[in-house]
């Protein structure tokens, strides 16, 4: 019998929260507790996710929650509130903290500690972790921790979260400070604050049994306008507000003014407690940060190195990204292959090799973009880079309403949307986050450019227009515009009415600059590569696969019969007639193209298409083409494999003909027609589809990333919806006018 | 006494008022933008806004529009 297992079910877990300023190491703190192992869960809130993660240091479990970084606890949004709910126990998934460790820069202490006194009013055994201390000591500036301990009542633990300094002294200081009562000092409000707090406890404690922490009734007197004040209205009705209102016009009066009173008195405490702690010097020190911020925020310097570094990012996304992307597409290709010469024909052998293959090919295909442009991000902000960024462009985005954090997301996103929306995670301001991230799949990425490229090809003329300008290049270059021009458009019409409210305030610290760890950078490529996979792969791999029965079912048996009888008929000609094997083996490809199209038109998507055909004519186009454009849902790209297996090419598009000016995809279009003998494919539908695919959101990850990265399946829709519609009314457009045009030339 | 957003880099002057809205003025105060606070414009952005401040030892950007209701008496001078 083995009893240890019953022991260890009675010991619960010690419950830890895990707090700080952003640009304190937080993050690595928290890395260095936890390890990699041992993830407990991640709670999604409205835009920013908190994690649990199991110590593996202590006497006794300890689950560590790791809150993202903030300066104060005031809250303003939901993501804010959740923080505040976290260490007062009312979230259900995480139990009431038993300690809280807030983790401070030393070099920067004064303002790191204006968190730490809000949280000492909570009541909670709080322990500091005073971290950076080798940057304060570089610029001079001492901070005694046993002093500031005694200063502060509450331990004080020097670490160094960076090398793994101190992580165990930490944890014992905390499971001691769990089992003892708090002796913390923490600063005084005067007495017509207090007494405001009891007047708004008292009248709302008689309407109702449950009671408020007092934390949050300061806040809501203290923050006007903001989440406590929010859920006061939501509990006790509208009538709060007005007594909050009247609350605070009286503290005004007595000489306490909303918000000012509450910085005042902290940094007047902050400044009177930490004096006899910290020493530095009477002149500030130059830093490297000074001197590397007067190249990289010089006014042409600055934008040069910028520039550089975007253009080295881009680059890598765009380009070098195929050099791994190009392998796995060949080895699912080749995969698919070998699969199909193991199976015989039929539905078996279709699901592995179009569904399920192509299917987990279209997940892996993102993760050398998102690898590698995370590791980019990661190295830029762990060295300090990504705020002087955010600030450098800060202008040029503020103009649609956006501010300079959107700027890196949306230019990530000209290589592949589904890493730039990730990448959006860094915007604090929700609306401008959920903007970002909506308009990011209208930026041109690498995948439409088989579209662009297989269409321009066949039907844009190369006639120069000047120097070495030819219109194709125009049409391509337009392209990538449109979407520079819509976005904007689109952005600033969403923050004028979805997404309007306050403007967001764009206060943002520029951290001092320090060498990247090359842990954490690897550390969070392999989380948002992992993450990925994870959470989006399985609905990628699902569309995938509704999108292939789609095409592949039903199989009418008489197709089957009416081939089978040109197969035989074709081998009997060729015993008696002698026909070269070679010539054999082309016709045979020729009939099993014919039988591929003649299938896809009477699958499920074909008679979509049929169906769809009156309200695509508007834009110049046949079934066919309404069908290869909801083929392509699961990817852009794919689009240009099911013109070639509806136009009977055979999906491997990139053989060229005799002459090889087109490929062979490219004359069957060039060759397509209507019933009635015109044409299907001229210069106005071909840039119909061209515009379509530039606006449209055919990419079913984009679309799952947005509705997991926002949390919400409205957003994922909406966009679908809004980009629908950009894309049907440009392509209806640009074939109407189009056609006008040539009319009118003729 | 002038307005934030009017210091050119380099310059250097203590917070006298702050006229925002109290939603942002909070957050200003938060960040230890107080009265009587030493504070200095490090950089301006390329294109003329935000701005670099530095205060109390660390660096803050913020937009002109949130600076230009920040008073300051410039360094040097006297009320």
């Amino acid at each position: 019998m083995n009893v240890s297992v019953g022991h260890a079910e009675s010991v619960r877990p010690l419950s830890i929260v895990l707090i700080g300023n952003p640009n304190t190491g937080k993050t690595t703190l928290f890395n260095a507790l936890t390890g990699l192992r041992h993830r407990v869960g991640n709670y999604p809130g409205v835009t920013v996710e908190t994690k649990t993660a199991r110590a593996r240091f202590g006497s006794r479990p300890i689950d560590v929650t790791d809150v993202p970084g903030t300066y104060s606890l005031s809250p303003r949004s939901p993501d804010e509130m959740l923080a505040v709910d976290l260490l007062l126990g009312n979230r259900s998934e995480i139990p009431k903290p038993d300690a809280v460790v807030c983790i401070v820069d030393a070099s920067n202490i004064e303002r790191n500690l204006y968190l730490t006194t809000q949280i000492l009013e909570l009541g909670l055994p709080v322990v500091l972790a005073l971290n950076m201390t080798d940057v304060a000591e570089s610029q001079d500036i001492q901070v005694d921790a046993r002093q500031l301990s005694q200063s502060l009542g509450i331990p004080v633990i020097r670490v160094q979260a960076n090398a793994k300094k101190g992580v165990s002294e930490l944890i014992s200081a905390v499971e001691q400070a769990a089992s003892s009562d708090s002796t913390a000092h923490s600063p005084e409000f005067p007495t017509p604050f207090r007494d405001a707090v009891e007047q708004l406890a008292r009248s709302l404690g008689h309407s109702h049994d449950a009671a408020i922490p007092p934390y949050l009734l300061m806040r809501a007197l203290l923050d006007a306008g903001g989440a406590s004040e929010a859920r006061l209205i939501e509990r006790f009705g509208s009538s709060v507000s007005a007594q909050l209102r009247e609350l605070r016009d009286r503290l005004g009066k007595e000489g306490c003014p909303i918000p000012a009173v509450e910085p005042r008195i902290r940094y007047r405490w902050i400044s009177e407690h930490v004096r006899p702690a910290v020493r530095r010097p009477i002149e500030r020190k130059q830093t490297s940060t000074d001197r590397i911020d007067r190249i990289l925020l010089h006014r042409v310097w600055g934008i040069i190195v910028f520039l550089l570094l975007m253009t080295i990012i881009f680059q890598s996304i765009y380009t070098f990204a195929d050099y791994v992307m190009s392998p796995i597409d060949a080895g699912f290709g080749a995969l698919g292959e070998w699969v199909e010469h193991q199976l015989p024909e039929g539905p078996v052998r279709s699901l592995l090799v179009n569904g399920i293959i192509a299917g987990v090919g279209n997940v892996l295909i993102f993760l050398p973009q998102i690898l590698i442009l995370f590791g980019f991000l990661a190295i830029l902000e762990d060295c300090g880079y990504m705020a002087r960024a955010a600030f450098l462009m800060d202008k040029v985005m503020a103009g649609c309403g956006l501010s300079g954090k959107s700027f890196v997301p949306l230019l990530s996103s000209f290589a592949c949307a589904v890493p730039g929306i990730m990448s959006a995670r860094t915007i604090e301001n929700r609306r401008d986050r959920i903007a970002t991230v909506l308009i990011a799949p209208l930026m041109s990425c690498s995948a439409r450019l088989p579209v662009y490229v297989l269409l321009i090809g066949a039907f844009v003329p190369a006639t120069p227009i000047l120097g070495p300008f030819t219109y194709q290049g125009l049409v391509l270059v337009s392209l990538y515009c449109l979407g520079l021009v819509i976005a904007p458009l689109v952005a600033w019409t969403l923050k004028n009415t979805l997404l309007r409210g306050e403007k967001p305030v764009f206060i943002m610290e520029l951290p001092g600059y320090k060498w990247p760890s090359i842990e954490t950078v690897i550390w969070r490529m392999l989380e948002r590569g992992w993450s990925f996979v994870q959470r989006a792969g399985t609905l990628i791999l699902a569309t995938t696969i509704v999108i292939w029965a789609l095409q592949y079912y039903p199989r009418s048996p008489e197709i089957e019969a009416h081939y089978d009888k040109e197969f035989a008929e074709l081998e009997a000609r060729g015993k008696s007639n002698g026909i070269s094997v070679e010539d054999l083996d082309a016709q045979r490809i020729e009939i099993e193209h014919r039988m591929e199209a003649a299938y896809q038109k009477q699958s499920f998507l074909g008679r979509l298409g049929k169906f769809v055909e009156p309200a695509v004519k508007p834009l110049g186009w046949d079934w066919r083409i309404g069908m290869a454009a909801i083929a392509s849902f699961p990817a852009r790209e794919v689009v240009v494999s099911a013109l070639g297996t509806i136009y009977s090419v055979g999906h491997d598009v990139d053989d060229s003909d005799e002459d090889g000016s087109f490929t062979r995809l490219q004359n069957a279009l060039r060759a397509a027609r209507w019933p009635d003998g015109r044409v299907v494919f001229n210069l106005p539908v071909a840039l119909s589809i061209l515009v379509f695919f530039a606006l449209c959101s055919q990419c079913a990850a984009t679309l799952v990333v947005i509705r997991k990265e926002l949390n919400s399946s409205k957003w994922a829709a909406f966009t679908f919806v809004y980009m629908t519609t950009l894309a049907y009314l440009g392509a209806f457009i640009t074939y109407q006018v189009g056609s006008w045009w040539i009319s009118r030339g003729v | 006494m002038i307005t934030l957003d009017r210091l050119i880099p380099g310059q250097k002057g203590s917070i006298q008022s702050i006229s925002a809205p109290p939603a942002i003025l909070q957050r200003l105060l938060e960040m230890g933008l107080l009265e009587g606070e030493e504070v200095e414009v490090v950089a301006l952005a390329p294109f003329g806004d935000p701005i670099d401040l530095r205060i109390h030892g660390f660096q803050l950007s913020i937009r002109k529009s949130e600076a230009s209701t920040i008073q300051v008496l410039l360094a040097g001078e006297s009320s």
